[in-house]
C-alpha cells in the first residue's frame, strides 16, 4: 500500500493525483456520499495524466469523472469509459487508515 | 439530345428556376447582368449592417454554366438565339426571361445629378454608401427619400444605419398606401418619426439641384431640403428593355399564361418582369411560384400559376406592420372592425363581409403577431370570439391547408405531416425539409409553435440535472440569491451534476459576483482550466497568458515576459490576441511563474475562462495618419473596465481608429469603429468555426454612452444566452432578432437597462485578479502540486523536445488499454 495524504486532505467531488512506487499515477477522488475511488491517472484518450483533475459528477445517477481533455466519462467504480464502452481503465485499491488514504 | 434552356437573368426568381432544374436533363446556360453570384434581394437592406456581399449570397447552383457580368442584348426568336454583350451566342431550345423590374424614377427635374440614387441592387447600396462617405457636412448626415412605401421606409433605415438622418416624402396623403389605411398609418408615423426620420406625406419633389457639395431638394408644399444623398424608391416597373417583339401587358412585363408561357412556346417568363394574365407581382414568393411552374413544365408537367397572395408582414424600422386579403375593405358592403391603442402603440382593423360572417381582410400595426393565425382565415369564416373585445387571435387554430409560411409556399399541413412522420423534430429540420422559415424569416415563429403544438418538446433542459435552460438558471441564481451549487441542485435540480452543469453554474455565480472562483465551495465545479486558472494542453501541462489590456506593452514588461519565459524553459508565441502565450508550464511551476509576473505587474489574462479575453486595438490618432479618435485608449479602458467578467461563453473584443478598420473590430463580440463624430459599436461578431461580421448597434456615440450601452449590451447577453453560446448565435436566436436587441439596451422597452447598468458597476468594482488572490492564500497555492503524496515531484510522463530553438511536447506513447 502506498500512502497517498491525510483524509482531511481531500474534497468532496474532487480528485488529486498520488505518484506509486513503480513511476505510475493513480488519481484519487471522494464523492459527495463520502465514498472513495481509486482510478489510473491516465487519460486513455489522449495519454495525459489528468483525469484527478476532471469533473466530478454522475451520468444516469452512476458516478462518474470526466477527462478534462477530451470528455470522457469513467465510472468511478470500474474504470469504465461509458462513450466508448470498449475502453475501460485500471481500479486500484483505496482505503483510510488511521486518517491516511493508501492505494495500490 | 441534350436540350437546353436559357435563363436572362441571375436574380432571386432565375435563381430558383435553376434550383429547381437541378438534375434534370436540361444543359442550363444562365446570363446575369449583376456581376455578382445572386443574392437575398429581400434582405437587401441588411447589407448596410456587415457591407458584405457574402452574407447574401443564395445558395450556390452547380450544373448550369452562369455567366455573370454578361447582359443578354439581344434575342433571335427565329433562329432561337440569344446574343450576350460580349457577343457571345447561346442557342436555345426553351428560353426564360426573368429580368426582374427597374425602379421607377419619377421625372424630377435634376434627378441625374451625382448624388442620387435607386435602391435596388448591391452596386445601388454600394453608390449610396460612396456618396454619403464623401459628404463633409460635420455632424449627421441629411439624405431625402422619396417614396413613402413599404421600399421607402426600408430605404430610409438603411440611411439611418449610415449616420443620415432621413427625410421621406410620399405623394399619397399616408405612408404605406398600399398597403396601409388611414388610420394605421398614422400610428406608423407617430412611431417612424420617433426614429429621427421626417416625414412628409402629400407633396412630392419639384427639383433637385446641386449647391457644392450639397444637393437641395425643393419640395411642391414650398419646403427646401438642405441634403447630402437622394435615394428614388417609388415603385417598379417590370423590365422588358430587352425588346423581344412579344406582347406586354396591361401595366407592362411580358404577358404570359398561366403556365408563364409567352405567345411564343419556346419563351417564357417569370419573376417581376411577368405579366401573368395582365397581373405583374412585386414580391418574392410568386416569382418562386412561377419557377416552379416553368420547371415542372419544362420536365413535362402541367403545373400552372395558381395566383398569388399579396398579404405582407413586415418590421419596418422596428415596427410591426401586416396586411393582408381585402385591408381597404372595397368589397361590396364589407364592414370594418377597428381597435386602436393609441397608448400601447398598436392598431388593428379586421375587414368582414356584410353578415359579419366571413373574414375578408385586415391591417396591423404595432403588433403582428396574430398575422399568421388570421391570414389564413381570409375568405372563411371569422370565429366569432374574434369580433369580441379583448379577443385574441393569436389563440386561435389554423385551418389545415392554411399556408404557414408564404415565402415558399408551405402550408401547416406539409409541416405538421413533417414534425408528425419524425422527420423533424425542430426549427432547423423544418427548414432543411420543407424550406419554411428559409425565406423572411417572419414565420418561425409559426414553426416554433407548431413544433409545441404538436407535443414536440423543444427541451431547453441545461443537462440531466437541470430541465431549466441556463437563462432560466441565471435567473432562478438572481433571485433566490443561492450561492452554492449544492444548494441550487438540492431545490431545483437532481442527482449531483455533471461536467455540463458544474462549469455553467460556477459561471452564473461568478457573472453575480460570488467571490474568487476557486473558494471552497466553486473550486469543484470548475473545468480544469479555470481550477489552475491555465489553459491545459495536449500533454497535460498549461499555457499562461498574462493581460496586456489593448496590446500596449511597454518594454520592460516585455522583458519580464521574456525572462520568466526563458527561466521557466516556456515556449513562447505572439496570440492573435496581442499578447503573448507561454507553454509547457508544469501544474507545480504556475504559482512561481505567476509570483514573478504579478510582481512585475501583470494580471491574469482570462485565457483559461469563459470570460473577458482581449480588446485588440490599432495605433489610432497617436500614431497612424488616418486614425480619428484614441483608439489604443478606448481599447485600455474597456479591457480594463470588462476584465474578469464570466460569461457564457469567451468574448473577444477590438477598436480600430477609422473605418480602415486593422484592428478587425467586425469579427469580435463586440468591436468599436471610430468615426469622425465618435464611435460606432458592432455587436455580435467571431471568427472561429462559423465567422460573422458583427451588427451595427448604435453608430456615432460618444464615449460614455457608447460604454452604458456594452455594458448593458454585456449583461443582457450575460443573462439570457444559453451555456457556451457566443453572442453571434445568442442573436440569431433571439426572437426579434437586432431590432429586438435594439430595442432593449438603447431604447429600454424592458424597463430593465438601470438594473443592467447596476450589475455592470458592481462587477467593475468587485473585481480583483484571479493570480493574485491565488497567491496570497495557502489553501488555494497548494492544490497545485502534481503529486499529493510527492510535491514538488515532476510528473514523469511530461517530456520535451527542442523544434525550431523552443521546447514542445514529446508526442505522448497510448498507454495500454485494460478491455
Ligand atoms: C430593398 C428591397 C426589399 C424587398 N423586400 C421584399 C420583401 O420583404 N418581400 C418580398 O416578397 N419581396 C421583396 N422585394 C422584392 C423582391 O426582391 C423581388 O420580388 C425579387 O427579387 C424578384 O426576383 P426577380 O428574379 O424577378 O428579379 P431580380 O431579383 O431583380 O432579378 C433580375 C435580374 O436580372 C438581371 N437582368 C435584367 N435584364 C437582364 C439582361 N438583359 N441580361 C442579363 N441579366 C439581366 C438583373 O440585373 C437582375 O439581377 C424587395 C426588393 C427590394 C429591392
Ligand atoms: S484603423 Fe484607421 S486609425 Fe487604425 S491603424 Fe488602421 S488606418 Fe490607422
Ligand atoms: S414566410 Fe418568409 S420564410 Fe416563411
Amino acid at each position: 500500500m502506498t500512502v497517498v495524504c491525510d483524509f482531511e486532505v481531500l474534497r468532496p467531488e474532487q480528485g488529486v493525483a498520488a505518484l506509486l512506487p513503480d513511476g505510475s499515477q493513480v488519481a484519487v477522488f471522494l464523492t459527495a456520499d463520502g465514498s472513495l475511488h481509486a482510478l489510473d491517472n491516465i487519460d486513455p484518450f489522449s495519454g495525459a495524466a489528468v483525469l484527478s483533475r476532471g469533473i466530478v459528477g454522475d451520468r444516469g445517477g452512476v458516478p462518474v469523472v470526466v477527462s478534462p481533455v477530451y470528455k470522457q466519462a469513467f465510472e468511478l467504480a470500474t474504470g469504465k469509459c461509458l462513450d466508448e464502452p470498449s475502453v475501460s481503465i485500471a481500479v486500484h485499491q483505496v482505503r483510510v487508515r488511521d486518517g491516511v488514504v493508501e492505494v495500490t | 439530345m441534350t436540350r437546353t434552356l436559357v435563363v436572362i437573368g441571375n436574380g432571386m426568381v432565375g435563381h430558383r428556376l435553376v434550383d429547381a432544374l437541378s438534375g434534370s436533363s436540361w444543359r442550363i446556360v444562365v446570363f446575369g447582368e449583376e456581376s455578382r453570384p445572386a443574392y437575398d434581394r429581400v434582405a437587401l437592406s441588411s447589407y448596410v449592417d456587415t457591407w458584405s456581399s457574402a452574407d447574401l449570397e443564395l445558395a450556390p447552383l452547380s450544373g448550369a454554366e452562369i455567366r455573370l457580368g454578361e447582359k443578354a442584348v439581344s434575342v433571335d426568336r427565329e433562329r432561337r438565339i440569344v446574343v450576350g454583350a460580349s457577343g457571345v451566342e447561346v442557342s436555345y431550345d426553351a428560353l426564360v426571361l426573368a429580368t426582374g423590374s427597374v425602379p421607377f424614377v419619377p421625372p424630377v427635374p435634376g434627378r441625374d445629378l451625382p448624388g442620387c440614387h435607386v435602391y435596388r441592387t448591391i452596386d445601388d447600396l454600394d453608390g449610396i454608401r460612396a456618396t454619403v462617405e464623401a459628404a463633409d457636412r460635420p455632424g449627421r448626415h441629411s439624405g431625402m427619400v422619396l417614396g413613402g412605401g413599404l421600399l421607402g421606409l426600408e430605404a430610409a433605415n438603411a440611411l439611418r444605419g449610415m449616420g443620415v438622418s432621413p427625410h421621406v416624402v410620399e405623394l399619397a396623403p399616408r405612408l404605406m398606401p398600399i398597403q396601409v389605411d388611414d388610420g394605421g398609418a398614422g400610428l406608423l408615423k407617430r412611431l417612424v418619426e420617433k426614429l429621427d426620420l421626417t416625414v412628409h406625406t402629400g407633396t412630392s419633389a419639384s427639383s433637385i439641384e446641386r449647391d457644392g457639395s450639397r444637393l437641395i431638394a425643393k419640395l411642391a408644399n414650398g419646403l427646401e431640403l438642405d441634403l447630402d444623398v437622394v435615394v428614388f424608391s417609388a415603385g417598379i416597373r417590370p423590365r422588358t428593355d430587352l425588346d423581344l417583339g412579344l406582347e406586354l401587358g396591361p401595366r407592362g412585363g411580358y404577358l404570359v399564361d398561366a403556365a408563364c408561357r409567352t405567345s411564343d412556346p419556346h419563351v417564357y417568363a417569370i419573376g417581376e418582369c411577368a405579366s401573368v394574365e395582365g397581373m405583374t407581382y412585386g414580391l418574392v414568393a410568386p416569382g418562386y411560384a412561377m419557377a416552379e411552374v416553368v420547371a415542372d413544365q419544362l420536365n413535362g408537367g402541367t403545373k400552372v400559376f395558381p395566383g398569388a397572395d399579396l398579404s405582407t408582414k413586415l418590421k419596418l424600422l422596428g415596427v410591426d406592420v401586416a396586411s393582408f386579403g381585402d385591408a381597404h375593405a372595397q368589397t361590396e358592403g364589407a364592414l370594418e372592425v377597428v381597435v386602436n391603442n393609441a397608448v400601447a402603440g398598436t392598431y388593428s382593423k379586421l375587414v368582414v363581409s356584410d353578415d359579419a360572417k366571413t373574414l375578408l381582410g385586415g391591417v396591423l400595426v404595432g403588433d403582428a403577431s396574430a398575422y399568421p393565425s388570421l391570414r389564413p382565415l381570409v375568405g372563411k369564416e371569422v370565429p366569432a370570439a374574434l369580433l369580441q373585445p379583448g379577443g385574441n387571435a393569436a389563440d386561435l387554430e389554423m385551418p389545415a391547408d392554411a399556408q404557414v409560411c408564404s415565402c415558399h409556399a408551405v402550408t401547416k399541413q406539409t409541416i405538421t405531416d413533417a414534425i408528425q412522420s419524425g422527420v423533424a423534430c425542430d426549427v432547423a429540420e423544418l427548414k432543411a425539409c420543407t424550406k419554411a422559415g428559409t425565406g423572411c424569416g417572419s414565420c418561425v415563429p409559426m414553426l416554433k409553435k407548431l413544433l409545441t403544438d404538436c407535443g414536440v418538446e423543444q427541451s431547453k433542459a441545461l443537462c440531466e440535472h437541470f430541465t431549466y435552460s441556463r437563462a432560466e438558471l441565471f435567473e432562478i441564481v438572481r433571485a433566490t440569491r443561492i450561492t452554492t451549487f449544492t444548494a441550487l441542485i438540492e431545490k431545483h435540480g437532481s442527482g449531483r451534476g455533471c461536467d455540463i452543469c458544474k462549469p455553467a453554474v460556477a459561471s452564473i455565480l461568478a457573472s453575480l459576483n460570488n467571490g474568487h472562483i476557486l473558494g471552497e465551495t466553486q473550486v469543484s465545479l470548475q473545468d480544469t482550466n479555470d481550477k489552475f486558472l491555465a489553459n491545459l494542453q495536449r500533454n497535460g501541462t498549461y499555457s499562461v497568458v498574462p493581460r496586456i489590456p489593448g496590446g500596449e506593452i511597454t518594454p520592460e514588461k516585455l522583458i519580464v515576459i521574456g525572462e520568466v519565459a526563458r527561466d521557466f524553459g516556456l515556449y513562447t508565441k505572439i496570440t492573435g490576441g496581442q499578447r503573448i502565450d507561454l507553454f509547457g508550464a508544469t501544474v507545480d511551476q504556475l504559482p512561481e511563474i505567476w509570483r514573478r509576473l504579478v510582481d512585475a505587474g501583470f494580471e491574469s489574462g482570462h485565457a483559461y475562462g469563459k470570460a473577458l479575453r482581449t480588446v485588440k486595438s490599432c495605433v489610432g490618432t497617436t500614431w497612424c495618419r488616418y486614425g480619428v479618435q484614441d483608439s489604443v485608449g478606448l481599447a485600455i479602458e474597456l479591457e480594463l473596465r470588462y476584465r474578469g467578467l464570466r460569461s457564457p461563453h469567451k468574448l473577444k473584443s477590438a477598436v480600430s481608429g477609422c473605418a480602415r478598420e486593422c484592428a478587425e473590430a467586425r469579427g469580435k463580440d463586440f468591436g468599436v469603429i471610430a468615426t469622425e463624430n465618435g464611435w460606432n459599436l458592432y455587436v455580435a461578431g467571431n471568427g472561429g468555426f462559423t465567422p460573422r461580421h458583427a451588427d451595427l448597434l448604435v453608430s456615432d456615440v460618444d464615449t460614455e454612452t457608447l460604454i452604458k450601452i456594452i455594458d448593458r449590451f454585456l449583461m443582457f447577453y450575460i443573462r439570457t444566452a444559453d451555456r457556451l453560446q457566443r453572442t453571434s448565435a445568442w442573436l440569431e436566436g433571439l426572437d426579434g432578432g437586432l431590432e429586438h436587441l435594439r430595442e432593449v439596451v438603447v431604447d429600454d422597452k424592458l424597463g430593465i437597462c438601470d438594473e443592467l447598468e447596476a450589475a455592470m458597476a458592481s462587477h467593475v468594482s468587485d473585481y480583483a485578479d484571479e493570480w493574485r488572490g491565488v497567491l496570497e492564500d495557502p489553501e488555494k497555492l497548494a492544490r497545485f502540486t502534481s503529486f499529493v503524496n510527492a510535491p514538488g515531484t515532476p510528473d514523469p510522463t511530461i517530456t520535451f523536445r527542442a523544434e525550431r530553438g523552443q521546447r514542445v511536447p514529446v508526442q505522448l506513447g497510448i498507454p495500454e488499454v485494460v478491455r
